[in-house]
């Protein structure tokens, strides 16, 4: 499972935030008037919690990232140095590469898939829905080091995936080292893990937003001679613009934080072909010691999926406006 | 017209049972895995039955992944974060959605910040602050860690869940004389009770299936995929013994979820608000 689902319900109050937000939605907002400094007493232990353990560190993580520092003896300044490395450091680039790569499985398939199907699936009541839909997000509910052990697995050399193309004749493309062992399928084999998690959820949420979707529009689309791709493109996908966001959002994200399934099933190998920014700031810290560094690559991470989630959802708020 | 629409039928239930098929069929190969004879000259091959089905493996993974610890470990972490995650999300949620008050936009704000603020950004200093504290290896890192990143989820749910309730009712609790605090027990907590019991599913699914934070700051006490992570590390040569430790650690996660399926896909799909 690769979505995880705090960072579903972190896309969700992103995109609803925002939109609420450009929409000059403060104001409509039914806020029940009165005026109460009491408010600060119901909020103040939630906020000092969180401020103690995510704003606080976050600070604190600035401030060490401007240290050569080993984690035991005196830090010596940097400066800027531990943030320059991301243009120069071949690892840390090889790591956004990989993420890059990752987004096509954890992202644009998923979404792809989702919404082919979604427009495949015609809209009728589907006796059944629920217990297909139990099976569809499995996937997104089972803890993700389990599924992951799992796909270890399947892409073993005696794993299924391996089995099953041997018995079709095609063995001879099963690496000697088994899927994750191989340099060159390693990566892709990682984005299948992700593409499995995050499909199902992509066709439940679309599908959902496709019955929401008033059948007038498609008599209309009807009328008009619209043929099935026509519709599509007419009703189906400006209908679902709500959700496209979210599910672009939340698996951009995720894709940026991957860390759970490459711990499980690579450890970033073989060599670092499959290691990501996430894995290296956690090799950094406590396995090579440049504490640093790895506050700097958490920082810049941040600031990188900061960017991504505004640019994702400006873009999508002005297709939406555009509509 | 009536076989078209029986053909379309079919073709629907041709193409979500694939994806049936799709999304459970790993989790079907690691069960049959999990089933096979351990040691040498037995590794279970392929997708294909067991030539017994061997029950006791999992007795086995119990012991040597040291299952009953981290499953101890991780239900009293859920046992202390879930209430007082949901305890502290319900209280601040109710005061952003009923009281108007001096920077309620920026604290709501810096809430939502939490969502998106990726751990890895955090880790490290947090690892030294909680060494500081004397709490590496303990229940109470976990405890405290998981809940002040939930509060930020948490609050934005409850908001939006007390937004909802009809203004008549807090005029009818404050008619009858009902300070804000006793509105809030007597009067929204039982309005907001669907909103209320999908946040401690939701809360519960993320303390178990914590990953980094256990992973980071327990050694002894890990949570139970934490210590799956460690066994499938150490016998990564005894596939059916790993698969069953997956299959055990994947059980209480999903007893809840088909307990719970509606509050699950209500916290995944509907995101709270209505447009």
């Amino acid at each position: 499972m690769e979505i995880r689902p705090e960072v579903v319900r972190g896309a969700v109050a992103s995109v609803d935030a925002r939109r609420r937000w450009s929409r000059g939605g403060r104001n409509q907002e039914r806020l029940p008037g009165e005026a109460r400094r009491i408010a600060y007493l119901y909020i103040a232990p939630a906020f000092i919690l969180y401020a103690a353990f995510n704003l606080v560190p976050l600070v604190q993580g600035v401030n060490i990232s401007f240290y050569n520092w080993d984690g035991i003896t005196p830090g010596t300044w940097a400066g800027l140095s531990n943030y320059t490395d991301f243009f120069t450091d071949p690892l840390i680039r090889e790591g956004y590469v990989h993420v890059l790569q990752l987004m096509l499985f954890y992202a644009f398939l998923p979404i792809a898939l989702g919404l082919l199907l979604a427009a495949l699936l015609s809209r009728i009541r589907i006796r059944g829905l629920t217990a297909f839909r139990l099976v569809l997000f499995l996937p997104l509910v089972i803890t993700d080091v389990a599924t992951a052990v799992a796909w270890t697995w399947v892409y073993d050399v005696d794993g299924p995936l391996s089995t099953v193309l041997r018995a079709i004749g095609l063995g001879r493309l099963v690496p000697a080292q088994g899927w994750l062992g191989d340099f060159n399928t390693a990566l892709p084999a990682v984005g299948v893990f992700g593409l499995w998690g995050a499909f199902g959820f992509c066709l439940i949420l679309f599908l959902a937003g496709v019955m929401k979707i008033p059948a007038s529009l498609y008599e209309a689309a009807r009328v008009d001679g619209a043929n099935a791709i026509h519709e599509f493109f007419a009703v189906t996908l400006p209908g679902l613009r709500y959700e496209l966001q979210v599910v672009l959002v939340l698996s951009l994200i995720d894709t940026l934080g991957t860390f759970d399934e490459i711990y499980v099933m690579t450890s970033g190998g073989p060599g670092t072909a499959t290691s990501v920014p996430a894995y290296l700031v956690w090799r950094r810290m406590f396995q090579t010691s440049q504490v640093g560094s790895a506050a700097a690559l958490g920082i810049t991470l941040m600031l990188i999926i900061f960017a991504v989630t505004w640019s994702a959802n400006k873009l999508m708020d002005r297709w939406s406006d555009d509509e | 017209m009536s076989t078209s629409s029986r053909t379309t039928v079919v073709m629907n239930y041709v193409l979500l049972t694939i994806c049936a098929i799709v999304a459970i069929y790993p989790l079907i190969g690691v069960i049959l895995a999990s089933l096979y004879p351990t040691g040498p000259g037995s590794q279970p091959s392929g997708f294909s039955l067991p030539p017994t089905f061997e029950w006791h493996n999992y007795v086995t993974a119990w012991e040597q992944g040291k299952f009953a610890s981290s499953f101890q470990t991780s239900f009293i972490v859920a046992a202390a974060m879930v209430p007082a995650s949901v305890v502290l999300s319900v209280v601040a949620g109710y005061a952003f959605a009923t009281m108007r008050f001096r920077g309620s936009q920026i604290i709501f704000w810096l809430f939502i910040l939490g969502l998106i603020i990726p751990t890895e950004a955090t880790i490290v200093p947090l690892y030294y602050d909680v060494r500081a504290m004397g709490l590496l290896d303990t229940y109470w890192a976990l405890i405290i860690l998981e809940t002040s990143g939930e509060v930020a989820f948490g609050i934005f749910w409850m908001r939006a869940a007390f937004l909802a309730a009809p203004k008549s009712l807090l005029e009818a609790a404050r008619i009858d004389g009902a300070n804000s605090w006793q509105t809030l027990w007597r009067v929204m907590v039982p309005f907001a009770r669907p909103a209320i019991l999908t946040l401690t599913v939701l809360c519960f699914a993320d303390s178990w299936n914590e990953f980094f934070l256990a992973l980071v700051f327990t050694i002894n006490h890990m949570t139970a995929p934490a210590g799956l992570a460690s066994f499938s590390g150490r016998y990564t040569q005894d596939i059916a013994l790993v698969s069953a430790g997956a299959v055990i650690v994947a059980i209480p996660i999903l007893v809840v979820f088909v307990f719970f399926q509606r509050e699950f896909l209500r916290g995944m799909l509907t995101g709270a608000v209505k447009g």
